[in-house]
């Protein structure tokens, strides 16, 4: 049997991811480099807003209070939020938007086909209800992987750059948490060595194909599975919670 | 019948004007600056609601809000391209945005300091918009009154979302009502101004009116809106900020106070409290976009080469 704090702390993990990269691709909205992209970025992080309003419900319906999707969403601090630290770097250009979401996406797309098969019945539901968007997600930062790698001399070397940078924070996903372990034993979490083949060659042929390479011997950087995050996830929250702090408990 | 008369009878019965159909040059001119100067209303609005969509109080109005501001884009879609079939393409119409040379509505260049002003947005900015965009469903050029049918749902739904924001915070706490007084107090007039001048100083308005681009004149616009307005405030017990706004029985609608014309030409000139960081922002998104849509360019072009490689 599974410790239930496990449970919690995974439903956390998979919440808060979304709800971090959502904000992050919040701060896009108006200021895309042509309108029918900056549309298509607001409908991932809508997406992603939404699924991470069902793990936040989840997560509130667990904590065996009454507290709500915004309770767990805006009023916990920066060591309780279980995000990788992948995505609470910053935009950057477009490019490392990009890169970062093409990261994210190729781990999500084949965690959410195996959490499918979670013994959890509401993980289950979730990944269900979330599998159709995410492959419109990674379909969409895949194109712009290879359409900007294999663009211009100048869109090659931005990517490139993008790349270098965040390459370090790609693995996290693939590490497993104690809390994951804990719980792949009895069913409830994805057992990660069953899907890193199929992540590390999506990431592969997309680079490839992008005619990008791969950092060689980047230290990978970890941390934020477990509430130890870089110095962005401060600025992230203090913007986030602003309204929830100043005016606590009001109804909006 | 010479071809501006002919022109003249089709407007005279109802019928719509298509791309490809004969149209006086100052017709075509006066609808790609009506209907850009839309887009480009649409686009720039995106700005100041964009301010809160990272601060928004609850995961439910962050999802509206970020749903709205696409809206908005999808707006602007719509338009430019309903301006594009006479003859004019987005990147020019971007260029005479962005070296100010195409207006906007002024009203996006006053700040959004507080969570209330996206509720005074939704009710208020959106409702007057609402108010000038219902007519165009009916204007005379078939593209524009198309796009103004998908533009008005989904604004009329926006504008019920500002005035449930509003709701909210007037059946909150006292300072959350003090905030969409606020709110209120800042917007108003700013609202009526999108109106544009007075029909008598108007200078589009009767030969718009003539071609049916336009079916009420500003003052007429003007006087629904506030006849519209004043009992929602009233439900929501806000005060309008106008000591001589009161019912006249005789019209059947409300006489409201002098319009601050000094400040409308003002904000039209450039000197809003946010022009400069509205014009900023498009033209920084433009310019830091430029290498991504160059390298679209390019690799469709590549992909193109390649293909007719593979067939020869």
């Amino acid at each position: 049997m599974a410790n239930p704090a496990s449970l919690v702390k995974y439903v956390l993990y998979l919440g808060d991811n979304n709800l971090i990269l959502s904000q992050r691709l919040g701060e896009w909205c108006g200021h895309g480099p042509v309108l029918e992209q900056d549309i298509a970025m607001t409908n991932i992080a809508l997406d992603l807003l939404g699924q991470s309003r069902m793990y936040c419900q989840y997560a509130a319906e667990l904590s065996g209070s009454n507290k709500t999707e915004d309770d767990i969403a805006f009023l916990r601090k920066e060591q309780e939020y279980n995000n990788l630290l992948l995505v609470e770097q910053p935009n950057g250009d477009w490019g490392q938007t990009l890169v970062r979401q093409f990261l994210f996406d190729s781990w999500h797309y084949y965690l959410l086909h195996a959490l499918v098969d979670s013994k959890d019945q509401n993980l289950s539901d979730i990944a269900q209800k979330s599998i159709k968007e995410v492959t419109y997600h990674l379909k969409y930062s895949s194109e712009w992987m290879i359409r900007l790698g294999d663009g211009t001399d100048e869109s090659h070397k931005r990517m490139q750059n993008a790349l270098n940078e965040l390459w370090r924070f790609s693995e996290e996903p693939l590490i497993m948490a104690d809390y994951e372990k804990d719980l792949v034993e009895s069913g409830i979490a994805v057992d990660i060595s069953t899907i890193r083949e199929s992540v590390q060659k999506k990431r592969q042929d997309i680079i490839r194909e992008a005619t990008l390479s791969i950092p060689e011997d980047e230290f990978m950087q970890t941390g934020g599975k477990e509430g130890k995050h870089t110095e962005h996830m401060g600025y992230i929250l203090t913007e986030m919670q602003y309204m929830q702090r100043v005016y606590p408990g009001q109804e909006w | 019948m010479n071809l501006r008369d002919n022109f003249q009878a089709r407007i005279d019965r109802d019928e719509k004007i298509e791309p490809k159909d004969w149209m006086p040059d100052d017709y075509r001119k006066t609808l790609i600056r009506q209907i850009s100067q839309h887009a480009h209303s649409e686009i720039v609005g995106m700005l100041p609601e964009g301010n809160w969509i990272t601060r928004a109080p609850s995961l439910r109005r962050k999802a509206a809000l970020l749903a709205k501001v696409q809206d908005e884009a999808g707006h602007g879609l719509y338009l430019y391209s309903a301006a594009e079939t006479l003859g004019v393409d987005r990147a020019t119409m971007l260029d005479d945005l962005h070296t100010g040379k195409a207006k906007y509505s002024s009203i996006f260049n006053y700040p959004t300091p507080t969570w209330a002003d996206m509720g005074a947005i939704g009710w208020l900015v959106d409702g007057a918009a609402i108010m000038n965009q219902v007519p165009l469903c009916r204007t005379s050029y078939g593209p524009y009154a198309r796009a103004m049918v998908r533009v008005c749902k989904e604004e009329s739904f926006h504008q019920r979302q500002g005035f449930e924001i509003l709701l909210t915070l007037c059946r909150g706490s006292e300072e959350q009502k003090a905030m969409a007084q606020d709110s209120l107090n800042r917007w108003w007039w700013p609202s009526l101004m999108m109106f544009g001048p007075n029909d008598a100083d108007s200078k589009h308005t009767a030969q718009s009116m003539a071609w049916k681009i336009k079916r009420f004149t500003n003052d007429e616009l003007r006087q629904k809106f506030v006849d519209a307005t004043v009992p929602q405030a009233e439900i929501l017990g806000l005060t309008i900020p106008d000591p001589d706004l009161k019912w006249n029985e005789e019209k059947g609608g409300y006489d409201f106070g002098e319009i601050d014309w000094t400040e409308f030409w003002n904000v039209v000139k450039g000197n809003g409290p946010c022009n400069r960081e509205r014009l900023k922002a498009r033209v920084d998104a433009h310019e830091k976009g430029a290498w991504v849509r160059e390298a679209a360019m390019a690799y469709a072009e590549k992909r193109k080469k390649k293909q007719q490689q593979k067939v020869a």
